[in-house]
């Protein structure tokens, strides 16, 4: 089975790297594959790039308060692009409710300051491979 | 290692750290500060420095223990609460709120798009508008900004970097308008686009052109501004983003003597300019390794300013600093308890002799501060200055076995790194190398995993978690502001004298070309009603636009 497949990204003009950063370093030491998009990419962008490099899910770190319109953005273009089996997950500075109003909308779970590296990898885990399942059961 | 098994999503993932950590395990107590300097069971007068004149008195060089003989007895520090959010109107009213509860210096907080260069029309300012600081793009944002404030009786702090020389030019001009000379502004800009490369990830052009326009704005300052602090140098970022204490201390030192470089390398005197460089520090939770960082970076520079670059006027010696607690050491969790640390941290810039300090709201891991919560942080220094004592002596941990073997060793690990700079040719070639930014992003996965180990315990995080979910009110910023500030930017651009812009854009864009002083020519824009993105777009025409290697 190939090993999984994340784009970690950074959406809109916010350099907050740190999380990212880590987040990609803790994946990338759990055996994950990870490409990094770097700082100030479009939803554009990054959904080229999700499609480009064949990824099983896409990870957003946004701190800078723009999340109520860069996921949905992201996930629009996701659709369009056909790519919605690709889960949309990501983390940052984002209040519970705007969590819930996302993930009714079909982002995943999303994850806040001080989150252990080993719960988003879980996470990603999980979710990649319980849809690889249940597509090779399709 | 993480476990691959299907589980049910971790929704209450901040209750289950560490989560792999079996019982038995016990994590290791690490007998170190929080930069990884080992800690001995006992300090004695073996641990002091041997040559008493290292640590010297307050107010004497190499000043490690504060720049005034009598630090607060005679000046409290400036108490500058950083604000900002949503549009001009709404950071003025709490400028206006938090000077009549006591602040004595303001500081605006700009949003992403103004920081980087953008009118709030341009797709990339999509959804960001007011959201993290106040939009400015236009001369008549920053007329409101500063609505009935005094410009020649408060002084004023922008934290702003690459579109700086914009943003200074709005300010002198609209002191202008009101019959306010420059030479009566006081107050800073950030403007040091180093560690932005470094560490804050706000630039338009790449780090050369960037270097050249903040050394056009501190010889501009020199001659024109001589209450105005032209550069703040600034460790906060590089901290935030993971630095170690001698690191933050190390790579934002070595920026400040990048740019006495370049100043020099253009003919000025340092002590014309050098009086006028500002420093600004994060101040983290380990107490006295804060305090011991304050007092090994003045000494460090007092000392190389003297002997390296030769300066004689004692200001030129000085290292001035702002500082702020650390946004990075505060938890969503229990976000309360975020009051007793920012209270400990103030403490520590207090007893190493801040000369400014901006305390942080229990509520910024969740929002920009409320207004209650910002009320909250600056009675925190309030009680710190007028209850606590703490000010009655300079220095009152001078001669502190310990404090003092701290601020040896901080000192002996940066200029380590300061020299492995220097080998490198310097700064700016250690960043376009990567090498700060690959030491700092080590550094923060290293703390990460010391974190998920448990040996760093975080409060509220890692151990002594609640299920019971705190909540406090955050602030919320409405998407309306981002549709008026579109009109308002539109509004201005339909009615300026068209004659009169053209006229001061391509004087502009022709100055790009040559190596005059930037400054003047930027006024003039201003002058024009240019655009923050307009002036921005000749930047970047002229001088091409950064990207940074995606690297983790």
């Amino acid at each position: 089975m190939r090993k999984i497949r994340v784009l970690v990204g950074k959406a809109g003009l916010d350099g907050h790297d740190r999380g990212a950063k880590v987040v990609a370093s803790a994946m990338r030491d759990a055996g994950f594959e990870v490409i990094y998009t770097g700082l100030h990419q479009t939803p554009e962008m990054i959904v080229q790039a999700a499609v480009q490099e064949d990824v099983d899910a896409v990870a957003l770190s946004i701190l800078s308060g723009a999340h109520m319109t860069l996921f949905p953005r992201v996930l629009e273009l996701m659709k369009e692009k056909g790519i919605q089996d690709v889960l949309l997950t990501g983390g940052g500075i984002i209040s519970k409710e705007d969590m819930a109003a996302l993930k009714s909308k079909g982002v995943g779970d999303l994850f806040g300051p001080g989150t252990p590296t080993t719960a988003i990898i879980e996470y990603i885990s999980g979710w990649v491979k319980q849809h690889r399942r249940s597509k090779v059961g399709a | 290692m993480a476990k691959t098994e299907t589980k049910q999503p971790p929704r209450k993932a901040e209750h289950a750290a560490p989560a792999a950590m079996p019982e038995a395990a016990a994590p290791k107590r690490l007998f170190e500060t929080l930069s990884g300097i080992p800690i001995k069971p006992l300090y004695t007068e073996a641990d002091l420095p041997k040559d008493a004149a290292t640590v010297g008195k307050p107010g004497e060089f190499p000043y490690t223990r504060g720049l005034h003989p009598e630090m607060y007895r005679t000046r409290l520090w400036t108490m500058r609460q950083f604000a900002g959010y949503g549009s001009a109107e709404h950071t003025n009213e709490r400028f206006h709120y938090l000077l009549g509860h006591g602040m004595t210096g303001l500081s605006t907080a700009f949003d992403m798009p103004t920081l980087m260069g953008y009118d709030p029309d341009h797709p990339m300012s999509l959804g960001e508008v007011g959201r993290e600081g106040v939009a400015v793009s236009t001369l008549a944002d920053m007329d409101i900004l500063f609505g009935g404030i005094p410009l020649d009786q408060v002084t004023t702090s922008m934290t702003i970097n690459a579109p700086a020389i914009v943003l200074l030019a709005m300010y002198v001009v609209v002191a202008e308008r009101r019959g306010i000379t420059p030479d009566k502004l006081g107050g800073t800009i950030q403007a040091d686009m180093l560690k932005e490369f470094i560490a804050q990830k706000e630039w338009i052009c790449p780090p050369r052109p960037s270097v050249k326009i903040c050394v056009d704005m501190i010889e501009w300052c020199a001659k024109n501004m001589p209450k105005w602090n032209s550069i703040s140098i600034s460790g906060y970022h590089i901290r935030e983003a993971g630095a170690t204490a001698a690191q933050e201390l190390a790579f934002t030192l070595a920026d400040g003597f990048g740019y006495v470089e370049e100043c020099l390398k253009r003919g000025m005197d340092v002590d014309d300019f050098a009086p006028r460089l500002s420093f600004f520090w994060d101040v983290h939770n380990d107490f006295f390794e804060e305090i011991a960082k304050f007092r090994a970076g003045r000494r460090i520079w007092a000392t190389i300013m003297r002997d390296k670059f030769h300066a004689k006027n004692p200001r030129s010696l000085q290292l001035r600093t702002h500082a702020q607690t650390a946004g990075v050491s505060l938890t969503a969790q229990q976000p309360l308890n975020n009051v007793a640390r920012v209270a400990l941290q103030a403490l520590a810039a207090v007893l190493g002799g801040t000369q400014s300090l901006h305390t942080n709201s229990m509520d910024e891991t969740l929002a920009l501060p409320t207004e209650e919560a910002a009320t909250v942080a600056l009675r925190t220094q309030q009680i710190i200055a007028y209850e606590s004592g703490v000010t009655e002596t300079p220095d009152p941990l001078g001669g502190s076995y310990f404090v003092e073997a701290l601020t040896d060793r901080i000192e002996q690990e940066a200029m380590q790194y300061i020299k492995r700079i220097d080998e490198m040719g310097g700064i700016i070639q250690a960043v376009e190398r990567g090498y700060p930014q690959k030491e700092i992003a080590d550094s923060a996965y290293k703390f990460q995993q010391q974190v998920e180990r448990g040996e760093r315990v975080i409060v509220g995080v890692n151990k002594f978690q609640t299920d019971e979910e705190i909540t406090i009110p955050v602030l919320m910023i409405d998407p309306e502001i981002e549709r008026k500030q579109i009109e308002r930017t539109r509004a201005v651009r339909a009615k300026r004298d068209a004659d009169k812009y053209a006229k001061a854009m391509t004087a502009l864009r022709d100055a790009c070309m040559s190596d005059k002083n930037l400054v003047p020519f930027v006024l003039d824009a201003v002058r024009a009603e240019a655009t923050l993105g307009e002036i921005s777009d000749v930047f970047r025409e002229a001088y091409g636009v950064y990207r940074e290697p995606a690297v983790f």
